[in-house]
């Protein structure tokens, strides 16, 4: 297996290169230093001298990708390309157009969108596939007819519509919980609850949809109906036999976005004042922040990485008859 | 964080949660206490609070607060005026000539090579204490020389257990002005102040390759210490509005002391920096920098007697601003500023007294204001129910459309293209823009210069005649016969250009290219179809019309300024052709040119406000509303709101300091907040009651159907 891990690694590499360069190239096709430089600066009295000299303060005084002035190996390190994509896979992730440190800034604000994300996801498994095995065991009835129609129209609203909505019911209505805001610690709970029930809520829909379907292909399997055979209850046979057998595709969905859950979501995180890292890449678009824009892509494409290698190794905990070679 | 903090923190949380209902959805989880605690919001993170380069509204909420430059604006007088905030009086001016001889009697402008400011502060002023001050018991610098060590364990400003705190000196007045000049701070006024404060480009080229910390010995020849307590800055010629920019934050002390403690390798890694955590002399300290959630800022312990002003305008004292004159400042002890992106919660929070104060957005503005008969704004009845206060203000600023006088359509000074553009003027609906677009919130202009500012008039001789008549005492547009009328004289007859025998073209550049902008868009064409003119809109991204701009290949495009300081001449200015955008990448986007005007400009900007200065300001409207360069716009009006129980609210567009001067009635903020914040259990439990009757038949129907299976 650790054979297969650092195979993995080394094909990480070139693919990281690529979303790196990918990555430059969109975003100085859009932007250029000079632009960058207004920005920061600002509206008002800017002049030549003053955007030449914020280029040179922050290393943008050089050309992109080649630099034909210099000479031998220069011509490649003296660019701005390789003076800023090199530390990213050092994990150095240096600071930003706007001078404040990057990896310090990740540090801070990744536990905010960890402290969302995580409990939301955990609980939306737990809600989804418990809704999904019981609608498998009403299958055929009136009753999952009216949950598969109750998982489209929950499918259908749009999740901005269930953050409003809960905002209103449940803090202004209700006045329950407070309509946004965090805090350390393990007071942060009572700013989590909404946005943990209303992140859990949104995905009921497709959530127990998509797991229903897993379980119904399994439920049709041999070993299942040996099961029946020998005298076990539904429940029994759903929760200790199906289940168990599902959770390889159940797997594939969740271990992935395990890592990436680091990187928060923009939309809840900014209507509940969670200071997590969701609006970091947007904010940083928005300000042609480049130094934090590439740090983000790089570490997006870190984690996905990792996700796929959890995956992989995943598969070898729930199944035995998996070898990673 | 240990068990016991965790164990602590779950009694607050349960506490909170259980016991006190009226605190259950509070977004707040300190204990107030006695002491008087505001709460604002934020809604951008501030990029800089460092005052060298701090320049933006959002930034300066904080640093006003905690930075004191020697002069502030009067907190209750109009027009606005200028007082000593540090410095024990006005500022002695000196006009010299080219020899650096003292001119007196009655000096001519031209006569006038230098201008010497020479600034008195008072003694006994201290900074807030900072670890940077710290020392030991030696006297020696406590954190001026960290190890890696040492370096390591440090997270925040606050893990720095000493602090210290020494006496303002003219020193540190001169130390930031050198600091503006640094090329690596990169102040955004440092490459104007070339052109105004003496040595102070050849100190940046000087300075250039050192490090910050070395500012200290070195001098810079316009700027010098004169005394403990005094310093002098030399200006070239003859700049009166340089004192406005000495109460801006730019002009703040800065202790030498700061640059040397931030400047040591590694702090910058953990974002203790100067542009993060201040360090000032105003009534507020920094206490918690986290732009990403909240700023705190605390009262400073060793702030300063500032008293709050006994003078005002007629009236304050009957509106009972006058009601703690001669009170030591500032009366808020600790102000909490909570980063808020999206309104719906912010506009919740306000409501139910969790805010102190709040802007209207337009989602909610129906919500809180209703206009009556004569036009006039006024809160709605359940804002009157809340007992919330409103506050309305013209800014400073200008929203204008302006023409490229470069383009050979709309631009140059031939009589045809004015009348195209007096025809666009009148055509152009601002009345109506105000009215859709902004909620009302907005007086059209008549020419440059906001109301509030030296020039401003808002009788009859303020109008602009080629755009308005004026009736029944009010100015009102001029029919769109009149502006057809000049586009038959501009030779283009019912909008037809001539040259083709189709409806004039012209092209509006806009960097508003979302779905949201799409109605003003349409609004704009609308507005030359009355004319017969065919609107094209040419949508870019921000950079490339920002490049338009600069190269002179836009057509007609929207713009709009903030003043700097309340003088007409940072209005103007932006007409000036000197400062034409193409030519010298100045100001004057429009890159208008007009030698009338330059000569009028020129010789109004260096005077006092006398009723001489008023006439020329008057010549000067007269001049830009004759030749339309512009297509006078707007100025923005702001609508705020505020709880009965925040006090002395003036609104004063030129203090950013204002914070010191508030007050709030905790007690009766406290008893609202219960009042308003009961949470409603019963839809909850009545909703479980439905769940658990759903429940019992199903799990009653899979019992049944178990069993049949079994048979």
């Amino acid at each position: 297996m650790i054979q297969y891990i650092i195979r993995r690694f080394f094909y990480a590499f070139p693919l990281l290169l690529g979303v790196n360069i990918l990555t430059f190239v969109l975003f100085f096709i859009v932007n250029s230093p000079d632009d960058m430089a207004r920005m920061q600066l600002g509206q008002k009295h800017v002049t030549e001298q003053s955007i030449a000299n914020w280029k040179q303060q922050h290393g943008y005084d050089r050309p992109l990708l080649w630099n034909p002035k210099a000479s031998g190996e220069e011509k490649v390190t003296q660019t701005i390309f390789y003076q800023k994509s090199v530390g990213l896979f050092l994990f150095r992730f240096g600071v930003s157009d706007s001078g404040r440190n990057i990896g310090a800034d990740i540090q801070e604000r990744m536990w905010p969108s960890l402290a969302l994300a995580l409990p939301t996801l955990i609980v939306g498994l737990l809600v989804d596939v418990t809704f999904a095995l019981m609608m498998v065991l009403f299958r055929g009835g009136t009753l999952e007819q009216a949950g598969i129609v109750l998982c489209v129209a929950l499918m259908s609203i749009s999740s901005l519509f269930y953050i409003i909505g809960g905002q209103f019911i449940v803090a202004k209505v209700l006045k329950l919980v407070p309509i946004s805001g965090y805090d350390d610690g393990l007071i942060a709970i009572k700013f989590l609850i909404l946005p943990v029930l209303i992140g859990v809520f949104s995905g009921v829909g497709s959530g127990v949809r998509w797991y229903r379907t897993l379980f119904l292909e399994e439920v049709e399997k041999d070993y299942v109906r040996t099961a029946r055979a020998k005298g076990l209850s539904e429940t029994q046979t759903l929760f200790r036999h199906v289940l168990r057998n599902a959770l390889i595709p159940i797997l594939t969905g969740v271990v992935v976005i395990l890592p990436l859950l680091f990187m928060g979501s923009l939309i809840m995180e900014s209507f509940f004042s969670i200071p997590g890292l969701g609006s970091y890449t947007i904010d940083a678009i928005n300000s042609q922040d480049f130094a934090i824009v590439r740090t983000m892509v790089f570490l997006g494409s870190v984690l996905y990485v990792v996700g796929l290698l959890l995956t992989d190794i995943s598969y070898t905990l729930v199944d035995p008859r998996v070898r990673l070679s | 964080m240990n068990i016991r903090t965790y164990i602590s923190q779950l009694i607050v949380l349960v506490v909170l949660m259980g016991c006190d209902p009226s605190q259950i959805n509070s977004p707040y989880t300190e204990e107030e206490g006695a002491s008087a605690v505001l709460y604002q919001s934020f809604s951008e993170r501030p990029k800089h609070l460092d005052p060298a380069t701090a320049y933006s509204e959002n930034e300066y909420a904080f640093i006003a607060q905690i930075y004191e430059p020697p002069f502030q604006y009067h907190y209750l007088k109009r027009p606005y005026q200028l007082t000593p905030l540090t410095a024990s009086k006005m500022p002695e001016i000196n006009y010299l000539d080219s020899q650096g001889n003292k001119l007196v009697g009655d000096v001519q402008d031209h006569d006038i090579a230098y201008t010497d400011y020479v600034i008195d502060i008072q003694s006994g002023i201290q900074f807030q204490p900072h670890p940077a001050l710290a020392k030991n018991a030696q006297g020696e610098y406590r954190y001026h020389h960290l190890s890696e060590a040492q370096i390591q364990e440090v997270k925040t400003l606050n893990d720095f257990v000493d602090t210290g705190s020494r006496e303002l000196t003219a020193e540190d007045y001169v130390h930031q002005i050198k600091r503006l000049a640094h090329p690596k701070i990169q102040s955004p006024i440092a490459e104007m102040m070339k052109n105004y404060i003496i040595g102070f480009e050849d100190f940046s080229k000087q300075v250039a390759s050192l490090q910050k910390t070395e500012l200290k010995n070195q001098s810079i020849s316009g700027v010098e210490v004169t005394g403990r307590y005094q310093y002098r800055i030399r200006v070239k010629g003859k700049y009166p509005q340089f004192i406005f920019w000495l109460a801006m934050p730019f002009f703040s002390p800065m202790p030498w002391e700061a640059d040397v403690f931030y400047e040591q390798a590694g702090l910058s890694n953990k974002n203790i920096t100067l542009d993060w955590y201040p360090i000032g002399t105003g009534p507020y300290l920094l206490a918690e920098n986290n732009p990403n959630r909240r700023m705190i800022l605390l009262k400073n312990p060793q702030f300063h007697s500032e008293l709050y002003p006994s003078e005002g305008e007629p009236g304050d004292k009957q509106n009972g601003l006058l009601a703690d004159a001669g009170k030591r400042l500032p009366f808020i002890d600790k102000v909490i500023f909570t980063l808020e992106k999206e309104t719906i919660p912010y506009w919740t929070k306000f409501l139910q007294g969790y805010y102190d104060a709040s802007g209207i957005a337009s989602d909610s503005f129906d919500q809180a204001i209703q206009f009556t008969g004569s036009g006039g704004a006024t809160l709605t009845d359940s804002m009157k129910e809340k007992e919330i206060k409103l506050q309305t203000l013209v800014e400073a600023s200008i929203f204008y459309m302006g023409f490229n006088m470069l383009d050979p359509i709309v631009g140059g000074d031939s009589e045809s293209a004015r009348k195209l553009r007096q025809a666009i003027s009148i055509a152009v609906d601002y009345e109506e823009f105000i009215s859709i677009f902004r909620n009302g919130r907005g007086v059209v202009a008549q020419g440059v210069i906001p109301p509030g500012i030296f020039g401003y008039t808002d009788t009859k001789a303020g109008i602009n005649p080629y755009n308005y008549d004026w009736i029944d005492n009010k100015a009102q547009r001029k029919k769109i016969e009149e502006a057809r009328h000049l586009m038959e004289e501009a030779g283009y007859l019912n909008g037809i250009d001539p040259k083709t025998n189709e409806a004039l073209i012209l092209y509006f550049d806009t960097a508003a290219v979302s779905v949201d902008d799409r109605p003003t868009m349409n609004w704009y064409r609308k507005q030359f179809e009355k004319l017969g003119i065919k609107l094209v809109v040419r949508g870019t991204d921000y950079n490339r019309f920002q490049e338009k701009m600069r190269n002179g290949n836009e057509q007609i495009f929207v713009w709009g300024w903030n003043a700097d300081y309340p003088d007409p001449e940072n209005l103007f200015f932006l007409l000036y052709g000197p400062n034409s955008k193409v030519k010298y990448g100045g100001e004057n986007a429009g890159n208008y040119q007009s030698a009338a005007f330059d000569k009028l400009f020129e010789k109004m900007r260096n005077m006092d406000n006398n009723e001489q200065r008023y006439q020329i300001i008057q010549e000067l409207q007269e001049v830009v509303r004759h030749d339309a360069p512009w297509v006078f716009g707007f100025h923005p009006k702001n609508f705020s709101l505020f709880h009965s129980w925040y006090s002395n609210l003036k609104p004063n567009v030129m203090a950013n300091n204002r914070l010191k001067y508030t007050r709030i009635d905790t007690l009766e903020r406290t008893e609202k907040r219960k009042h308003w914040n009961h949470p409603q259990w019963l839809p909850v439990i009545l909703t479980l009651l439905v769940f658990v009757c759903l429940l019992v038949p199903a799990i009653h129907a899979y019992r049944r159907s178990a069993k049949e299976t079994l048979q």
